[in-house]
This record gives C-alpha cells, sequence and structure tokens, in this order.
C-alpha cells in the first residue's frame, strides 16, 4: 500500500471502487426502480410503444383498486399474523436450542448439531406433498397453523447459527457470577442473558419474520381463499385476461415496505451475528 | 473459557431438554414427511384416481430412470445450480470487498444493496418477467438503445435465452445472500494478518489470495453448500417465469416435481423427490465432512 501513490490516487479509488459499485447498485436496484414507474404508470403508458421512463402523470389507480377490489388488506392481515406467530414460535425453540449447543458439551452434540443443520437440506417438494395430507388428516390445512409449523422449522437453522453466534460471543461468566449469587440457570439466563440478547433476538426475529412474509411454494398450497397469504396473493393478481402489470407491481411496492424498513434496522446486528456464528462455527 | 463450559456441561438432561421443542417440531414437517414420501413412492397414488391407490415396488423409479425427460431434467438443474450459484458467489465476493471498504455512505449502500435478499421470489420472478417482456420489456429498448439488438427478443419465449434469463434472475436474487454471508466473515479477519502481510510487502492482490480467502474457507464452505441445495431446490423463480418452458427448456428436477404434484400424481412426485434429495446427499456430504472434520 505504501509502495505507490498511484494506489492512493482518486482514480484509482474511482475504478477499484465508486465504478464497480455504482454498477452493482444499478443492477441491484434498477427492478425496484422500475417496478415502482410501472405501478405509477397509466394504461396508455404502460402499452405504448416507446417505454416510457418516468410516467407523465403518476396515477395512484393501481394502488386505489388493490385495496378496494381486491381487498388486499385481507391477504397482508394473514400474512402479519402467520408471519409474528411464527416468529415468536421460532425464535423461542431456537433460542433454547443455540444456548444448549453454545453452553453444554454433552454427548451427541455434534450429529444433532449436523442434523440442525441438514433440517434445510431436503427438496422443498418432497415434504410438501405429504405434508398437505398430514395437513389435512389434523384439520390444520387452510389454516395459519399450517404455515407457521412449516416457516418455524425452516427457518430453524439459521436462526440457531445466529443465536449460537451471539450466545458464543457472550462471556460465560457472567451467569456464572448469578450463579453464584444462588441464582439458579433458568433464573441466570431470564435476568441476565436475555436483557443482553435482546438486540440480537430482534435481529434473528427480523430475519425469520421476512422468510415467512415471502415464502410462496407453501403458502399456494396451504392457503385458500380465506387465509390467502401476500405472496400467493400477488401471483393470483394474474388473470385470465392476461398480467395486468400496474397491479402487480403496485402489490410489489406495498409488499416489500414493510420488511425493507425492519431490514435496515436490524442489517447491521444480522451481520455481526453472522461474524460470531462464522468465526466460531 | 473452553474448561468452564465443560464444568457447565455436567448437567445431565438439560440440554437434551433445550433441544427438545425445536426436535419435536423439525420431526413432525421434515423427518415424519420424508418417512411417508419414501412410502408414497412405492405406490401408485393419484389424487385424481384416489381407488387406484396400490403398491407398486419399484415402478415409479424404473419408470423415471427410463424417461429421457428426468435426465435432460437432472441436467439443466446441473447448469442451473453450477452458473447459478458460481456467478452468485463471485458476484457476491467482489460487493462483499466493496462493502468492507471503507468510504463515506457506506451503511446506506450496504442496507440498500441487501434489498433483493429480503424481497420474495415471487415478486422477483414477476418483476424480471416484465423487465423481459418481450412487447413492452424495458431490457429489450436498453439494448436497442445501446445498438445492440435491432428487433425486440422474447427472452423468456426463446428456446436458447429462457434459461440464461432465470439463471440471471436467481443470481440478482442471490448476490446479496453471498454478500450478507461473505461480508460478515470478513470483519472476522483478524487485522494482525492484514499487518503480517503489509510488513512482508504483500500486494493486495496476494493479500486477496494468501489472507482474506484462506481466512474465508469455513464460512465460503457453508455458504456454498447451503446455497447449492437452496437453489437446486427453488421453484417459485422459475415457475413464476417461465413454469419450466418453452419446450421444458427452463425445466429443472424441482419444476417437474412440482408440475407432477400439482397434477396430484404423488407417488410419481415423491418418488423422483427421492432421487434428488439423494442427488443433494452426494453434494452435501463431502461439504458437511469438511465442516465438522475440522472442529474435532
Amino acid at each position: 500500500m505504501k509502495n505507490t501513490t498511484f494506489h492512493e490516487s482518486r482514480a484509482f479509488r474511482f475504478f477499484t471502487l465508486w465504478l464497480p459499485l455504482i454498477l452493482f447498485l444499478l443492477f441491484l436496484l434498477f427492478p425496484f426502480y422500475w417496478t415502482l414507474v410501472t405501478s405509477l404508470k397509466t394504461d396508455a403508458e404502460l402499452h405504448s410503444l416507446t417505454v416510457v421512463y418516468w410516467p407523465q402523470q403518476p396515477t395512484m389507480a393501481a394502488y386505489r383498486y388493490l385495496f378496494q377490489q381486491y381487498n388486499f388488506l385481507h391477504p397482508m392481515r394473514n400474512s402479519l399474523l402467520v408471519a409474528v406467530i411464527t416468529m415468536a414460535l421460532s425464535l423461542t425453540v431456537s433460542t433454547l436450542a443455540a444456548y444448549s449447543f453454545s453452553r453444554f458439551r454433552f454427548p451427541g452434540r455434534k450429529p444433532l448439531m449436523m442434523l440442525f443443520l441438514t433440517n434445510n437440506m431436503f427438496p422443498t417438494v418432497l415434504l410438501l406433498i405429504p405434508l398437505f395430507t398430514n395437513m389435512r388428516k389434523l384439520g390444520l390445512l387452510y389454516t395459519p397453523w399450517s404455515l407457521v409449523l412449516s416457516y418455524t422449522t425452516f427457518t430453524i437453522p439459521f436462526s440457531v447459527w445466529l443465536m449460537n453466534g451471539y450466545l458464543n460471543d457472550l462471556p460465560v461468566s457472567l451467569e456464572e457470577a448469578a450463579m453464584v449469587d444462588g441464582a439458579n440457570r433458568a433464573q441466570a439466563f431470564l435476568r441476565i442473558v436475555l436483557p443482553i440478547l435482546l438486540p440480537c433476538l430482534l435481529a434473528t426475529g427480523v430475519y425469520i419474520f421476512m422468510q415467512s412474509w415471502n415464502e410462496y411454494t407453501f403458502a399456494v398450497l396451504f392457503t385458500n381463499e380465506k387465509s390467502r397469504t401476500i405472496p400467493v396473493a400477488l401471483k393470483n393478481l394474474i388473470g385470465q385476461l392476461g398480467v395486468q402489470w400496474e397491479l402487480i407491481t403496485a402489490g410489489g411496492i406495498i409488499t416489500i415496505i414493510p420488511v425493507c424498513i425492519m431490514f435496515f434496522f436490524a442489517q447491521k446486528r444480522l451481520v455481526s451475528g453472522l461474524t460470531a456464528g462464522a468465526v466460531k462455527g | 473459557m473452553q474448561k468452564r463450559r465443560s464444568r457447565l456441561g455436567e448437567n445431565g438432561i438439560w440440554p437434551y431438554v433445550l433441544l427438545l421443542p425445536a426436535l419435536i417440531v423439525m420431526v413432525s414437517v421434515v423427518v415424519i414427511p420424508i418417512i411417508n414420501a419414501v412410502g408414497m413412492s412405492f405406490q401408485y397414488y393419484n389424487l385424481t384416481r384416489p381407488n387406484r391407490t396400490a403398491f407398486i415396488g419399484l415402478d415409479n423409479y424404473t419408470k423415471i430412470l427410463g424417461s429421457k425427460l428426468f435426465w435432460q431434467s437432472l441436467w439443466r438443474t446441473l447448469i442451473w445450480v453450477f452458473f447459478g450459484v458460481g456467478l452468485q458467489f463471485v458476484f457476491g465476493f467482489m460487493l462483499a470487498l466493496l462493502l468492507n471498504r471503507d468510504y463515506r455512505g457506506r451503511g446506506v449502500v450496504r442496507a440498500v444493496s441487501l434489498i433483493p435478499w429480503v424481497t420474495p421470489g415471487v415478486l422477483i420472478a414477476l418483476m424480471w418477467r416484465w423487465i423481459l417482456d418481450g412487447n413492452y420489456g424495458v431490457f429489450n429498448d436498453l439494448l436497442k438503445k445501446l445498438g445492440i439488438i435491432s428487433e425486440n427478443v422474447a427472452w423468456l419465449a426463446t428456446k436458447g435465452t429462457a434459461m440464461p434469463s432465470v439463471i440471471t434472475t436467481i443470481v440478482w436474487q442471490g448476490i446479496p445472500f453471498f454478500a450478507i454471508m461473505l461480508l460478515a466473515g470478513l470483519q472476522g479477519v483478524s487485522h494482525d494478518l492484514y499487518e503480517a502481510a503489509d510488513i512482508d510487502g504483500a500486494t493486495r492482490r496476494q493479500k486477496l489470495f494468501y489472507v482474506t480467502i484462506p481466512s474465508l474457507r469455513n464460512t465460503i464452505y457453508v455458504t456454498t453448500m447451503l446455497r447449492i441445495i437452496w437453489v437446486a431446490n427453488s421453484v417459485d423463480v422459475i415457475w413464476n417465469m417461465t413454469e419450466g418452458g418453452p419446450a421444458y427448456a427452463t425445466q429443472t428436477l424441482s419444476v417437474y416435481i412440482y408440475k407432477e404434484a400439482s397434477s396430484l400424481n404423488m407417488g410419481f412426485a415423491s418418488a423422483m423427490a427421492i432421487l434428488l434429495m439423494l442427488v443433494l446427499l452426494l453434494v452435501a456430504i463431502p461439504y458437511l465432512r469438511s465442516t465438522f472434520g475440522q472442529e474435532g
């Protein structure tokens, strides 16, 4: 680094940092720009032979139509319900499991960790078929619970990995001190560990929420008209008369706004949790 | 630290009790359905003809292994995974290196460039389908403005361009995943290593290949494995872009299975899903061995 002045020059920085960064951002963000623009277009602009890059008369008609004609609030409510319950359930079981992996050394720890990690390895389509039959037998089909159970399972591996990373970063001496003072392990966990972990729990919770909010393949089979979640509702906007792109893109914008906001807040903590998990395995 | 933990570790059944809730959920949603699927794969089990359900031994498997469509779909799965994950990794790594540099506005750039990761697969598929649309698509318009093409191309409806199009879409989706995981890994690389390399007069390139990449080995292993499996299993992007068409050009095994399951041909679909699982296990075993081998 110290040997050349070229490496410190502006030109060097432009070509190795700013130019690639701009290209990346253009590629990654253009589809969102295009989605937003499409959702604001009038029908004439949408199907004009010259492509319009910014609507001359932006209109919110698609958004209004979505809420008035398609009752888009209904699938939003379903998605919210599924995502929140999944978050609570998956966070609870994952934190307990991560605590066990992080604080105890016991026979079978390694194979069990392996089982947790490989849990996601099985083809979704393989589980889909028998799960559909089992859910129907249990009377869970078309209720939010069929999705909650599925999503909890699929978010466990990553959540355990994250929580395990955060916990490994936390000195054991904290709990030991509490236990010396007469608290039992559960009390030490609830009063000492949990409050410190709260931001990490929130970050992991955001990850779980995002996954449940976005999932499509299970949702399309496990829901009906009443319990349908957003991704399914989005796909269902494709009618027999062809695709109404202004509606789909408007629905898309509505869908990603809540998760984007949550992600912005959790992003930093997610990366640090992954760092901890990555370093100590 | 290690010593203290092992002292705490003599706690009898506690570690198992804490694992139990997660295990119960996983057994009911993963283990039992897999056992069911194995059973189904030996049956004629078509929900449109429920009364013809019967045990037929290996018939589903022999039928699958003898069909050309299966082998073609397997080959397309390999292409889909190889290019999909390969390009995601290369570009994701580049992005992670960029996001790890120091500059003003880094926080915003980081958050913004990771948004594709939080976007639903269906929406991604539909967004790209609209961008690549043959009549009104903006991609054609951009290429025409740049003088690369003169006539509109129906990217998703043409046999030769459909697969590259869906691969581009999955790459777009996966870049942020690799970027975020590798960025986390990069932040864990000890600064001492770079300082030592500086003292030895290492160039940037040398530091990348002799310090950064070796330090990230574990992260690279785990993330590529997770991603290979995830991409091989993914249905929603292809399904919502092309439904496996035109003329099977984008039909991977997962999409084929999904199609059969949608037409309620459950026995046949299960047998094919089991075969897909076996293929994925072949990929995963060496990965798992090296990941866990290091620990013990």
